[in-house]
């Protein structure tokens, strides 16, 4: 028999590896050098970059008075906004999710599904002028409604504006709400059957049936979908640079004009007019800290997800 | 608590597909009837529509009556959430869920019946439910693992536990063993044969000497060809069908001349 033949050879070298799986091996490899390199280089190019605002008299960097007073704002800016959008989102993208794959019938789910899938590819400056035009001027009534009535909560303040952060929140939700929503309808899609049956045939409802079987099982992929959405709230451009004209430092009211904008919008208004030097290399460093915030936003919801990989049912 | 099944003229319908036609059969109480027959020829599709979970499937629905204790299963008003709840099912491959642990997974179901349960109380339940199904001993130490860390036999005994733990009237078993390695089948029979004193059991079953050793009564259904809908051929008493059929179809299949 020829496999008898082969045993000794087979015994004496190394494990037999077959073409497919070198190359394979070797492109995964590739690709992630790849990716770390680029990853590298761009921290690296923007620290380049950044470094005459670091090292320079706080008096010549943009604002006058120094990095960390030009960019704290606009950090927590950025993040006010972004975290209103998932705050949002994130619900109703569970909600919608868990309609299309699960209660709809299948011919409207087939035709919502191709609908969120079509809002993810509108461009993010038609959001930003609809948000101007059309979300802003609908939102003021029920922020100064707030005003007149929810004042005593520390985030509620006049004058009600349509340039809030909160109207910018909400834009953004939008922007992020097609992405989020098109993750979670995929996983919840992959609950398997015989889970779901297993829960309905224990007597559960349907919604109990979600609770108990979908929505944990789907757990690492939502968070997923939350942190590709905030991702894209943290560093989405035009539409905040259009709603938010930047006209204060910290300030937690989400209601009136006053606000300190965010990182990537302040980049886009102040570019065009931003000479060299240091206060070019201002706007550089602020792009490092949205790199950095984006960054650790991702490895904190990494980290979240692998806490219970081994009741996550990849097995 | 164990109950009288009475099947009236059922027929089960995938769809336009006829998969079952015109089954009539009554099940005991306190007793393990088995079901039997040829692959594809509908025992799991009858299975399934005895607690209302055939329908899950899209398109697929019931004529006929269903009947426990004289009550109506299908009757217009009548909740099939409810009929789970009270003929619980186990399944042919173990299905826990993989995101709770052992013990969670036991309490899956009480916790739908009955949210609020103190903690010695789940605890009690928990160890009864899986002493119940022969698992407690194997498990006592790490009722916190994942349900998924056990082994496939382990697993189908929790996914007993689960069943037993919000105390059905009925248990339904779809090939319980067909996974299993000859120990665990033991330990599943010796529990079917405990477990008959308090429920009715019903039984899917491929192994002629599983079927024989641990039920009463025995249903045996045939198809007459692909896309043709599957019968009962005949139903009577265990002992009977294994030693002296009525129908010709019956005594081919059991004696292993079949087809
Ligand atoms: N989800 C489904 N949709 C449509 N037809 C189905 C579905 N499930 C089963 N059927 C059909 O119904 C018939 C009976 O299937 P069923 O699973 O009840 O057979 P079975 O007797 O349990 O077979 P086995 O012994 O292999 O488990 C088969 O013809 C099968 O193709
Ligand atoms: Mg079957």
């Amino acid at each position: 028999m020829s496999t008898t033949a082969q045993t000794p050879a087979q015994t004496s070298s190394k494990p037999v590896r077959r073409p497919g799986d070198r190359i394979f091996a070797g492109l995964s490899t590739a690709s992630g050098i790849l990716i770390l390199t680029t990853l590298v280089g761009v921290a690296g190019f923007l620290l380049w970059q950044a470094w005459p605002a670091i090292t320079a008299d706080p008096s010549e960097v943009r604002g006058g008075q120094g990095l960390l007073y030009y960019i704290g704002p606009l950090v927590y800016g950025t993040l006010v906004a972004a975290v209103i959008a998932l705050l949002i989102a994130f619900p109703l993208s569970i909600g919608i999710a868990l309609f299309i794959s699960h209660y709809a019938p299948r011919r409207l789910a087939q035709a919502l599904g191709y609908i969120v899938d079509l809002l993810a590819a509108v461009p993010s400056v038609v959001f930003g002028l609809w948000g101007v035009s059309v979300i802003g001027p609908m939102m003021l009534g029920i922020q100064a409604w707030s005003v007149d009535n929810l004042a005593f909560l520390p985030f509620i303040g006049g004058p009600a504006s349509p340039k809030s952060m909160l109207v910018t929140g909400t834009v953004l939700a939008i922007m992020i709400l097609p992405i989020m929503t098109a993750v979670n309808r995929e996983v919840f899609l992959q609950t398997p059957r015989l889970h779901e049956e297993a829960s309905l045939a224990l007597g559960a409802t349907r919604w109990e049936m979600i609770q108990q079987a979908v929505i944990p099982f789907g757990r690492s992929g939502v968070i997923s979908g939350a942190m590709l959405g905030l991702g894209r709230a943290l560093g989405e451009t035009m539409a905040v640079a259009i709603i938010l004209s930047i006209s204060a430092r910290y300030t937690p009211i989400i209601t009136s004009p006053a606000n300190p904008g965010t990182i990537a919008a302040d980049i886009a208004l102040q570019f065009p007019e931003a000479p060299t030097g240091p206060p070019l290399a201002t706007l550089v460093a602020s792009g490092l800290v949205l790199f950095c915030v984006t960054l650790i936003v991702n490895m904190t919801a990494r980290w979240i997800v692998s806490r219970r990989a081994e009741f996550s049912g990849a097995n | 608590m164990s109950k009288l099944i009475e099947v009236k003229d059922l027929n089960i319908y995938y769809g336009d597909f006829l998969a079952v036609e015109d089954v009539t059969m009554t099940i005991e109480p306190k007793s393990v009837t088995a079901l039997i027959g040829p692959s594809g020829c509908g025992k799991s599709t009858f299975l399934r529509s005895l607690n209302r979970m055939h329908e899950v499937i899209p398109g697929a629905y019931v004529t006929g009556d269903v009947t426990m204790d004289g009550e109506n299963l299908y009757g217009r008003y009548v909740d099939p959430v409810s009929v789970r709840r009270r003929i619980g099912m186990v399944f042919q491959r173990p299905n826990p869920f993989p995101t709770m642990s052992i013990k969670e997974n036991v309490l899956a179901g009480v916790k739908l019946n009955n949210r609020r349960l103190n903690k010695s109380d789940s605890e009690e339940l928990v160890e009864s439910s899986l002493r119940g199904a022969n698992l407690w001993e194997e498990v006592k130490d790490r009722l916190d693992k994942p349900g998924s860390s056990l082994s496939g036999g382990q697993q189908q005994r929790l996914c007993i536990a689960r069943t037993i733990a919000v105390k059905p009237e009925v248990v339904l078993m779809d090939e319980p063993c067909s996974a299993l390695d000859p120990i665990s089948t033991l330990a599943i029979e010796d529990l079917m044969t405990d477990l008959k004193d308090d429920y009715t059991i019903v039984i899917v079953t491929h192994n002629m000497q599983q079927a024989a050793r641990v039920s009463d009564r025995t249903g045996f259904f045939n198809i007459a060809g692909t896309g043709k809908p599957g019968k009962l051929i005949e139903f009577d008493d265990t002992e009977k069908i294994f030693s002296n059929p009525s129908n010709k179809a019956t005594e081919d299949y059991v004696s292993g001349r079949f087809g």
